[in-house]
């Protein structure tokens, strides 16, 4: 049987997965795709809690639901400014490469 | 859901997933990251949130994969070169990436409700869509105005950043 460990074991494996992305690639939008693979694994363990979660009325707790639906909203958002934001500095440096962006490193 | 298409989603997502990460061309990446995504939203659909599967496929699968698409073709990203890696960062990375995997798995190794089943569902006459409407249009009712402000500054902003300066 499939308990809700395996689903906050997937979730937490798609977290390390979208983590270590960010923290070894070295390309911009790339780092961006992770930081997606991030948000949506946070999304599976808040549905699969949802689920485990059920009412005394027998219907599971939407109020996680809810918040998952926030979380998508402001993802979208994000991912929208951020790219605009990446197209912005390709256009000043022509480049999308974290290294090469180096102007406030120490 | 049967514990056969349990895995088999699971792992289509997990293996895409880490494919975006190794992949070093980054159209390839993007198509992966729609393929994870799509196992996600059969994972979602199998805890019974047929809404958030939905909303999962219409706005990752559809609108936001389309936008990385568009911008990694605006910008005419090709595959990215080999650099000299610099090894002591990449270990790193890895070594703080399994230090979480491995934290993870030890809190919720001792999660006494993480050997539970799901406890079943009752057959309920109004759908899923139906009560999270209600929710989000009576409890969730000032978050839900909020989000349509922050949805809209976005909008503006996105613009604005996007715009080019006239000199």
């Amino acid at each position: 049987m499939v308990t809700l460990g395996h689903y906050l074991i997937v979730s937490g494996i798609l977290f390390a997965i979208g983590f270590a992305g960010v923290m070894l690639r070295r390309s911009l939008i790339i780092i961006f795709m992770s930081l997606e693979l991030m948000l949506n694994a946070a999304n599976l363990s808040l549905v699969a809690f949802s689920r485990f979660h059920v009412q005394p009325s027998g219907v599971p707790d939407y109020n996680a639901q809810v918040f998952v639906f926030f979380i998508i909203t402001v993802g979208a958002a994000e991912v929208a400014v951020g790219l605009a934001i990446i197209v912005a500095l390709f256009r000043a440096r022509q480049t999308t490469h974290v290294e090469d962006i180096n102007t406030l490193k120490f | 859901m049967s514990p056969i298409l349990f895995w088999f989603f699971a792992l289509l997502m997990l293996v895409f997933g880490a494919a975006v990460v190794v992949n070093r061309n980054p159209i390839a990446s993007a198509l992966n990251l729609v393929v994870s995504f799509l196992g996600l939203a059969a994972l979602f659909m199998s805890l019974d949130a047929f809404f958030i599967g939905i909303i999962q496929v219409l706005v990752y699968a559809g609108a936001v994969m389309v936008l990385f698409l568009f911008i990694i073709m605006l910008l005419d990203l090709r595959a990215e070169r080999l650099r000299k890696i610099n090894w002591v960062a990449s270990a790193g990375g890895v070594a703080v990436a399994l230090a979480l995997l491995v934290q993870i798995f030890y809190v919720i190794g001792h999660l006494t409700f993480s050997k539970q089943t799901f406890p079943p569902l009752a057959r309920s006459e109004i759908d899923d869509v139906h009560n999270i409407g209600l929710l989000l249009f009576g409890n969730y009712n000032l978050p839900f105005q909020i989000i349509g402000v922050l949805v809209l500054v976005a909008t503006i902003g996105a613009v604005l950043l996007s715009k080019r300066e006239r000199r």
